[in-house]
């Protein structure tokens, strides 16, 4: 392979990885607070429809258009999250029914395809999208300008929000209560921390983070909308939580890694490599598995295991 | 007979008629309690009698239907945990509200903001932890994780969470249970010393020899009510007496037969060289052996957690062994497979009744068939006979004096009477041996006294028992003979019969005692 290749490669899994860590990352907030939700891939299309149709309808400078489109997604994941939260929090309904509900109701054969049909999106291409931006003038340095200097904002954006969410896990007090609640909420809500306050802020926030990585499809990816558009980068960045052990910084490396085996798919097809693409959206599965395995695992039991409280409903008076 | 009027100061905390409903119970029935500044408080009461639901109301996890909590003379409404903490007022709870996967520093500032700051230090909570350990007396390592910790450290870490937080009133539910005899004259000692500096506590038991050991008054609960307030006094430290007030009449616990008949027994339960690890492949069983004779009552004393389980679970075949040999009326049982246990005669009763021994969604009926479903006495030809099962469960449930019908729900029965299904199909085939584990746990004291006489029965009708229990006192009245396991050894078999509370005390804690 020549450098060529494995720049764009790797420019390109970065790429493909930022949804799914952005997604990703919004998961691991409302997984760590003992909220599990499946709904991922429902609220990513919610978020990339509304985004793309306000794209779309807005004249005036691109990048006032992409800020508004953006805040459309945020408020389309953050809405769609809080049914999760009102269902599994509110009425201690079973997390894992609520989310699936979550992503059939908006995913490829629900509201999302039905409002892109309503709203006329279909076959017309993006009126703006998010572009490579030249950071520092660095972009034309050999190797590392294009695969660091010469991507979109969101990207540079998403690398800031994994170290802020790493930040605020570990280093500050309502981090760990937020830790607290996800491991034990008996014993956090009898040290005074509101359990119901932290499940519904986090579940919100993952919701808002899943509506911005699913504009990330329809903003910058492909700039342009099909029903089912994100295809499953809902599951993957579910997968992706695990393959993480929950942690913000794997989350990121896991992401990007899960991006380079997307893109090695496309590029290789490209170049007449003919493996079956199957096969590569298999693998990111594939390796969530492993990663699964090895959290069940005796060693793994002990410092890699999910938070204690995952997908229970919590209540107070329960005796 | 309240202390109000022995003191000038009001009294630290204390309930004014506190009712508390909950579906289909009045947990607490106008309940009242004074706790003066200094004191150490008993509150006795068998299970169930609501002693924690009043303590819940006192650190606001609950809130009372009628009635008021004061502190210090005032009347206050305490609407959450919180709450409770801006008046001093801390609980330990009976299954440890610690957060294993933090540090013990992580835990104690935990949803406490010292200094308000957004900022979370963890070098510098661990070095303020360390320092209020030191001024409080309470040796804790702040750094480790509380999953590394033992029961008895994780308990010093609870208390002082509550210190390093300003606490005046504490309030500990159950805190001996799971602590050998020396560990709980420690905790005494530092209680002892809190009261001291003024310290109010308050000690929930259904123990009477802790109650007397370590309170200055006893309030005494039954079924929700306050039946009285006793000052200990050399004179009332009379266990009689408190016994009588707690459950309302004489109780005899004793063992009402002595067996005779184990030097003649044959061995029906044997075990050689059994060695087993935990989920986690830690070994928890080390090298047992031991036999059980027809006719004879084997206890196993020790601290929850030093293998008990692993031990049950190893004998039934539910846990595969990594050594050892296991022989049931004398034939060898398979490893790791308790259809080979079963056939063998050997019946088992888990700890866990609803969890592992029933299927608490099913009628009596299907749970008490689940064990030989296959046989003749449930099935015709190769169909089950619903009538033949019926009337066999019918039949069971008047012998083992279960109230419930053979359609009513497992899940609706309560603690006693599940345990009584379960014995009753676990004892229907006449087992030649039988494991049973903390077979009275959660159970009131009519359940617990019928239990422990149907054991006996079992035993004196030629059955061998191997009873394994965390209450030390229930493996005492029991047992011929004592076992104590510490580590997932055995560190000694003693004879009923000259059995020493000091010394069991000293094996549960390890310590080898010269035979």
């Amino acid at each position: 392979m020549n450098n060529g290749l494995v720049i764009t490669l790797i420019t390109s899994g970065i790429v493909y990885g930022t949804p799914l860590v952005l997604a990703g990352l919004g998961e691991l907030l409302t997984e760590r607070s003992g909220v599990l939700n499946l709904g991922l891939e429902g609220m990513m299309l919610m978020g990339a429809v509304c985004a793309f149709a306000v794209s779309q309808n807005l004249g005036g400078p691109s990048w006032l258009a992409l800020v508004v489109a953006l805040i459309a997604a945020i408020v389309a994941g953050t809405l769609m999250s809080l049914i999760h939260a009102f269902v599994t929090i509110t009425l201690r309904a079973n997390q894992v029914v609520s989310g699936l509900a979550l992503t059939i109701f908006g995913g490829a054969v629900g509201l999302s395809s039905y409002l892109a049909g309503v709203w006329h999106l279909g076959g017309t291409p993006g009126r703006h999208r998010f572009g490579p931006i030249d950071v520092f003038g660095l972009g034309n340095l050999p190797i590392v300008g294009p695969i660091f200097f010469h991507q979109d904002v969101i990207v540079y954006l998403t690398v800031v929000l994994v170290a802020c969410a790493a930040w605020y896990l570990h280093h500050t007090r309502i981090g760990l209560h937020l830790r607290a609640v996800g491991e034990n909420p008996h014993a956090a809500d009898s040290m005074g921390v509101n359990v119901t306050r932290y499940r519904y802020v986090h579940t919100l926030v993952g919701g808002a983070l899943a509506g911005v990585g699913g504009a990330y499809f329809s903003l910058a990816i492909t700039p342009s909308w099909t029903n089912g558009l994100t295809t499953g980068a809902g599951w993957i960045a579910l997968g992706l939580v695990i393959f993480a052990f929950w942690r913000p910084g794997l989350l990121l490396i896991g992401g990007y890694l899960f991006g380079l085996i997307t893109g090695l798919g496309f590029n290789l097809q490209a170049h007449g490599v003919t493996l079956p693409p199957e096969v590569f959206s298999a693998l990111p599965y594939f390796v969530a598995i492993v990663a699964l395995v090895l959290v069940s695992s005796v060693w793994g039991k002990r410092r890699l295991a999910a938070p204690a409280a995952l997908a229970q409903p919590y209540a107070r008076e329960e005796r | 007979m309240t202390v109000d009027s022995q003191a000038t100061r009001p009294p630290a905390i204390s309930a004014r008629a506190v009712t508390r409903r909950f579906p289909g119970v009045i947990a607490n029935d106008k309940v009242s309690l004074d706790v003066m500044p200094g004191q150490i408080h008993g509150l006795l009461g068998e299970n169930g009698s609501g002693k924690t639901t009043l303590c819940k109301m006192l650190t606001g996890l609950y809130r009372p239907d009628e009635g008021e909590i004061l502190i210090d003379g005032k009347p206050v409404e305490l609407r959450s945990p919180s709450d409770a903490f801006e008046y001093g007022i801390f609980m330990v709870q009976q299954h440890f509200s610690l957060i294993d996967s933090l540090t013990v520093a992580e835990n104690l500032v935990l949803g406490w903001t010292p200094h308000s700051q957004m900022r979370f230090d963890r070098k510098q909570a661990e070095r303020e932890v360390a320092e209020a350990a030191e001024k409080f007396n309470i040796q804790v390592d702040s750094s480790a994780y509380v999953w590394q910790l033992s029961v008895g450290e994780r308990q010093r870490v609870e208390i002082l969470r509550a210190l390093y937080r300003g606490a005046r009133i504490l309030i500990l539910d159950e805190p001996t249970t799971a602590l050998v005899p020396q560990e709980c004259d420690e905790l005494f000692a530092s209680m002892a010393s809190l009261a001291g500096s003024d310290h109010s506590i308050i000690f929930i038991s259904h123990k009477l020899r802790e109650v007397m050991t370590c309170c200055d008054y006893v309030t005494v609960l039954r079924h929700g009510q306050r039946v009285g307030t006793v000052e200990m006094t050399e004179e009332s430290r009379q266990p009689r007496r408190l016994a009588q007030l707690m459950v309302g009449r004489e109780v005899v616990l004793e063992r009402k037969t002595a067996t005779t008949a184990r030097d003649q027994g044959d061995a029906v339960l044997e075990l050689a060289g059994v060695s087993a690890a935990n989920d986690f492949g830690r070994l928890r069983v080390n090298d047992v052996s031991l036999s059980v004779h027809a006719g004879e009552i084997v206890g196993i004393a020790g601290v929850a957690g030093n293998g008990q389980v692993e031990l049950a679970e190893a004998i039934s075949g539910l846990r595969r062994r990594t050594a050892g040999e296991i022989t049931v009326g004398g034939k060898t049982v398979r490893n790791h497979d308790p259809r080979s246990a079963i056939r063998a005669g050997l019946a088992y009763i888990p700890e866990d009744r609803l969890g592992v021994g029933l299927a608490p969604g099913l009628t009596i009926t299907d749970n008490i068939m689940l064990k030989s479903f296959g046989g003749k006495a449930y099935s015709k030809g190769p169909f089950l006979s619903h009538r033949k099962a019926r009337a066999r469960t019918d039949e069971l449930l008047e012998r083992f004096g279960v109230k419930g019908k053979a359609d009513d729900l497992v899940r609706e029965l309560s603690g006693g009477n599940a345990q009584k299904v379960l014995l009753a199909r676990e004892l229907s085939d006449e087992p030649a041996a039988l494991v049973i584990a903390s077979p009275t746990r959660g159970l009131d004291v009519a359940a617990i006294e019928s239990v422990r006489e149907l054991l006996v029965k079992v035993a004196a009708d030629g059955a061998g028992i191997l009873l394994i229990s965390e209450d030390l006192d229930e493996v005492l009245d029991l047992s011929d003979r004592i076992a104590v396991m510490y580590e997932g050894k055995i560190m000694g078999v003693l004879d009923r019969e000259g059995a020493e509370l000091d010394e069991l005390g000293m094996l549960m804690a390890g310590i080898e005692v010269a035979a």
